[in-house]
């Protein structure tokens, strides 16, 4: 099946043996002429060899990004907004293509990235097409012989680090808003899954002005620190985990720029006694909302990694809940009927056993999984973990750090001062999860969590439109949305007096 | 006397490499999302730490930060610093070798757990 895949989109001429940077609409060579190879989470085998590029690759990209601002930036809003559409467009009518290399290149099923991943890019990038042109800025009246006039102007070349989670929706939600507002980007894949990335360059390289988007690989040391520390950077986004997070913001505060973080959480799904009132259509889909542990094979910065049940129902919900999560098909990523692929590293692989070594210690009960998953064939050397619920407390570290894998957490809780208590309970504040056939609680705990996403009564929705970003320690800024613009912009204020009388002052 | 962070030979072994190429170095324990919950490894002072970082204690020559808040939640466990093949992970500087530093845990028994808290609270980085 992997040898099929290969075969298919290397005759569409998208996957080389080698490839090399997007520098200025061209593909350049790194200065120092080093590669490393991209295995497949997949099967762990080599997948294609990407620049392992220095300093002197991100100066060419700043070069090319700088040369091209002042046109992009001066370019109209409509125009902007069609070359935006006209990306999505061409990503749309590849999307199967696509959703065929990001498995590749990630290890997530076949499944995820041709009916999630996909369609959530080709409509972020009409999302920032369409907002852009119902921006506005705005007229301040100060008395009537002064005005006060705001536009909003772009910043200029801006830096993006770029997970490996969802390598081209993570690069969308970065670049959609960043080229709406008018800027030019020097952007970074991760190093674990640079090729989707490299693909979409391929497909839109001849719709952008050259040095409007530019590509640099490598490694976070050598390639993704010279740009975060780069003094001709105008702001920096990342995603990532937070000492990276504090790096980057201690390499911003030296040249005063902004960033935009999102650092990830531990979220908690929290489920009342009334979910399980009747055993109905509502109550399906909170089990499946329990189950949304192992969607993306955990690895999303929201997964919902802690289940809160309440101790009335606890035993019933979790007989089938359990039950619910060993009939999640694991297997072959290509498969369109699996469920769970592969984990995207085979350093990810181990963080996640090394939790359930540290979890099994600390007390927490296995229910199910718990171990590495062989599944054999041609996927034998592939990176497989098979869906593992924890029983146990908060306080223990699996409640605590996220693993980034399919892994929950569960617990009981009282009441619901004890549920929002657990809930807040935590270094981190990005999703989490309400489920409740009451509107006035949904509503409270929506309000009460320390989180920038409350999903109540569902999960793992990201529709453009609606704000993603963090509280504490989860990181700055909102991506998905069109606020997001404004991380991208400059305010421009021109204070304009209509009036011919001195002030009498001087 | 019972350290709080402990290296393995093979970890140990690849920062003497890496202290070739870079100098010296040190350590600060991430967390979050992604590569969360993976040591970081930098050149000595090039990652600023303050009173909100915990010193673990030093690791093949290196000091092992960690944050207060995280320390807090993760005291009760001894942190053992290991090496597997891997491809990257933030600035962390062994990622070109192919390898990735790996926090391993173990927790600690009753009898360290009160020689820990008799010897007082780890020191502050400054």
């Amino acid at each position: 099946m992997y040898h099929e895949a290969i075969e298919k989109v290397s005759k569409q001429v998208l996957i080389r043996e080698r490839y090399e940077n997007f520098i200025g609409g061209k593909w350049v060579a790194p200065q120092e002429g080093r590669y490393f190879d991209n295995p497949s989470p997949v099967t762990g085998k080599r997948l294609c060899a990407v620049p392992r590029s220095s300093a002197a690759d991100i100066e060419l990209a700043l070069d090319a990004a700088h040369k091209a601002r002042d046109a992009w930036g001066k370019t109209s809003v409509q125009e902007r907004s069609r070359v935006l559409n006209k990306i999505a467009d061409k990503l749309e009518a590849n999307l199967d293509l696509l959703a065929l290399v990001e498995t590749l290149d990630n290890g997530k099923p076949i499944r995820e990235t041709t009916y999630a991943d996909m369609p959530l890019v080709v409509d972020h990038w009409r999302y920032f097409a369409s907002v852009v042109r119902a921006q506005e800025g705005g007229i301040s009246e100060i008395d009537a012989e002064t005005v006060a006039y705001h536009y909003h102007e772009p910043l200029g070349v801006v830096g993006q680090i770029i997970p490996w989670n969802f390598p081209i929706l993570m690069a969308t939600w970065k670049l959609a808003p960043a080229l709406a507002a008018g800027n030019c980007v020097v952007l970074k894949p991760a190093e674990q899954t640079p090729l989707g990335i490299l693909v979409v360059m391929e497909l839109i390289a001849d719709l952008l002005p050259p040095g409007v988007v530019n590509v640099v690989n490598g490694f976070g040391v050598e390639a993704g620190k010279p740009l975060a520390q780069n003094k001709r950077i105008a702001k920096i986004a990342f995603t990532g985990e937070t000492t990276t997070g504090r790096l980057i913001m201690q390499y911003a505060s030296d040249n005063i720029i902004p960033v935009t973080l999102e650092l990830g959480g531990k979220s908690p799904n929290i489920f009342f006694a009334d979910v399980a009132d009747a055993d109905d259509e509502f109550f399906d889909k909170a089990l499946e909302g329990f189950a949304m542990f192992a969607l993306n094979q955990g690895e999303v910065c929201t997964c919902p990694s802690r289940a809160l049940i309440q101790e009335s129902v606890y035993d019933r919900f979790m007989e089938r809940a359990v039950a619910r999560t060993k009939k999640i098909k694991q297997g072959h990523p290509l498969d369109a009927t699996t469920m769970i692929g592969a984990q995207a590293s085979n350093d990810q692989l181990e963080k996640i056993l090394s939790y359930f070594d540290i979890g099994k210690q600390e007390g927490a009960k296995v229910l199910t999984g718990g171990k590495r998953a062989q599944l054999g064939g041609e996927i034998a050397e592939g990176y497989y973990v098979e869906p593992t619920i924890f029983e146990g407390n908060n306080k223990m570290r699996v409640f605590q750090e996220e693993i980034f894998g399919p892994v929950v957490s569960v617990t009981k809780f009282k009441d619901d001062d004890e549920a929002l208590a657990i809930a807040n309970d935590t270094l981190y504040g990005l999703g989490a999860g309400v489920w409740t056939r009451n509107g006035n609680r949904a509503y409270r705990f929506g309000r009460a969590i320390q989180a920038g996403r409350v999903w109540t009564n569902c999960y793992h929705a990201y529709p453009a439109h609606a704000a993603f970003g963090g509280y504490k320690a989860s990181g700055i800024g909102r991506e998905n949305h069109k606020m997001m613009l404004d991380h991208y912009q400059q305010t421009k204020n021109v204070l304009v007096s209509y009036g011919t009388k001195a002030l009498g002052f001087f | 006397m019972v350290n709080r962070v402990e290296i393995t030979d093979k970890a140990a072994e690849v920062v003497a490499r890496l202290k070739g190429q870079h100098g010296a170095l040190m350590f600060h324990q991430s967390g979050g999302c992604c590569d969360g919950s993976a040591p970081m490894c930098y050149p000595a002072g090039d990652f600023r730490v303050g009173p909100q970082d915990v010193l673990l204690g030093q690791i093949a020559g290196c000091k092992f930060y960690i944050g207060a808040n995280q320390f807090d939640y993760w005291k009760h466990t001894q942190l053992i610093i290991d090496v597997v093949p891997g491809r990257g992970s933030g600035f962390s500087v062994e990622a070109p070798e192919g390898v990735r530093f790996l926090t391993r845990s173990r927790v600690f028994t009753d009898e360290e757990v009160a020689e820990l808290e008799a010897a007082g609270p780890p020191a502050r980085a400054a």
